[in-house]
């Protein structure tokens, strides 16, 4: 029988938790790493018993654990992550250059098709790879080496790599995108990048439609469809039908286009789901309502998803990372809030139940579709949407 | 021996309790205590010291016998307490609110 495993991170931990395929009952173990922000955890989708998980803090910043048995034990791996050559400096947020310095890994995700392959989104913006199962780690500096690396600028949250994309179809392709630059691409594995910006619309910098420069929240695809990203903007949805070269805005009828997560349905890939925030200074649902936006028609048309929801006196955030769909037959939902629940929805976001209601502030919700005939006790399933991607920003 | 007391999230990672008792060649300093306590745990490296400067992290702070050592430079030596195994090298994390 197909189970189900959750892997959330959290401000004061992470989290796994496994049902099975009813996804009534919920095993909870944790908190792993107790007492450290854990901005992402992520499967192998070669080996899901292979996670790999970010685990950070103010004091000793940055710790990079693997687990080879589904979350059980860990061994902690390399942490160097080193700028290639000389940083040389990005812009601060009064115009001034400040030098690029590492913080933190914001999201981290693991090769399609080799179990010790591993990229690394990180703040500063840039990012990494590691083929030794994260003991070693190397910049793939092409994308800080395009040209507009010096004129990129943080978001309120920092100048992060949150969001790492790998096209199922094309192992040379990659889509990243940073808060606030922009979404990129590369074509030739990690080498060479181009920003994939055009049509996105940001009031808040000089020039609306610059090249570089916008905050994108998060973007996500659907496998089958490698070409169509959908993305949430600091305002605005919008999507795409050409792998980035161009944007259009798919925001319809959402009661605000603000927000962070998106997400895409495992089976159906014109269902999109959102979760509307009410403003880039008010990061919570609209009205004190917590509602899931769905639209069946890859934008424009949205339908609010509130059953089992909070309909008043809500006002948690849900951040870009938190949330993530199973692939079983009736597709799961998950995401978590700030406010540390994490809700989960057997029927595609028709309806809604906590799972958990008392954790840490949730930073980021990957679920893991398992079945249960392979030697090492699991085995992944055909994979839902890829989700790039963790705001503070 | 030298005795370094370091805080409870990096006690866990290194998988200790307590106090760490190092064997250290040579003059005590700052940086020869600290490349003993990462030669022992590795698990440490990076945490303490950034990679590539070697700079202490910010939030965290070298005291002893009463002092706080932080400022210093690497290569002065430790007070002769600390060399003596009387009183412990102090990585202190700084307070956080809630």
């Amino acid at each position: 029988m197909s189970k189900v495993r959750l892997l959330v991170g959290t401000r004061k931990g992470a989290f796994v938790m496994t049902s099975d395929g009813k996804r009534e009952k919920w095993e909870i173990t944790g908190p792993h790493f107790a007492g450290w922000e854990i901005y992402h955890m992520k499967g192998s989708p070669v080996d899901p018993n292979r996670l790999y998980a970010s685990q950070s803090n103010g004091w000793s910043g940055q710790v990079i654990q693997r687990s080879d048995d589904g979350g059980a034990t860990w061994v902690q791996t390399g942490n160097k992550f080193l700028y290639d050559g000389v940083p040389g400096t990005h812009q601060w947020y009064d115009g001034t250059p400040h030098p690029w310095e590492f913080k933190r890994v914001w999201h981290l995700e693991p090769s399609l098709s080799n179990v010790d392959e591993v990229y690394a989104g990180v703040e500063d913006a840039a990012l990494f790879r590691s083929g030794d199962g994260g003991g070693s780690w190397e910049e793939l500096s092409g994308l800080r080496g395009h040209g507009s690396g010096p004129h990129w600028q943080p978001g309120a949250g920092g100048m992060c790599l949150h969001t790492i994309i790998l096209d199922p179809s094309d192992p040379a392709r990659i889509f990243i995108a940073i808060s606030s630059a922009g979404a990129f691409r590369s074509d030739d594995a990690g080498k060479t990048w181009k920003p994939i910006n055009q049509g996105l619309r940001s009031e808040h910098i000089p020039d609306p439609k610059a090249e570089v420069g916008h905050c994108v929240h998060h973007i996500a695809m659907h496998p089958s469809r490698p070409g169509v990203l959908f993305m949430q903007k600091h305002w605005d949805v919008m999507r795409s039908d050409n792998a980035g070269d161009s944007w259009r805005e798919v925001s319809g009828n959402l009661p605000t286009d603000f927000g962070f997560v998106i997400d895409v349905h495992a089976h159906e890939p014109e269902t999109i789901f959102v979760v509307p925030i009410k403003s880039d200074s008010e990061h919570f649902p609209l009205d004190g309502r917590l509602r899931v936006y769905r639209s069946r028609s890859g934008g424009n048309e949205w339908e609010a998803l509130t059953k089992g929801l909070p309909q008043k006196d809500c006002y948690v955030n849900v951040l870009r990372d938190a949330m993530a769909v199973d692939s079983l037959d009736e597709c799961g939902v998950y995401f978590g809030t700030t406010g540390g629940q994490v809700y989960g929805s057997s029927d595609g976001g028709d309806s809604w139940t906590p799972i958990v209601r008392d954790l840490p502030a949730v930073l980021s919700v990957e679920v893991q579709t398992l079945s249960s005939g392979s030697p090492s006790g699991s085995q992944a399933l055909a994979s839902g949407s890829q989700t790039l991607a963790s705001s503070l920003a | 021996m030298i005795r370094v007391l370091l805080p409870a999230h990096l006690r866990t990672l290194a998988g200790v309790s307590g106090e760490v008792m190092l064997e250290v060649g040579g003059a005590v300093t700052q940086r020869s205590v600290l490349d003993a306590l990462e030669a022992k745990y590795p698990m440490l490296c990076g945490t303490i010291r950034e990679h590539g400067t070697m700079r202490r992290r910010a939030f965290l702070r070298f005291f002893a016998c009463g002092e706080d050592l932080s400022h210093g430079a690497p290569e002065a030596l430790l007070p002769e307490a600390v060399g003596k195994g009387v009183e412990p090298f102090l990585v202190i994390a700084a307070v956080a609110g809630g």
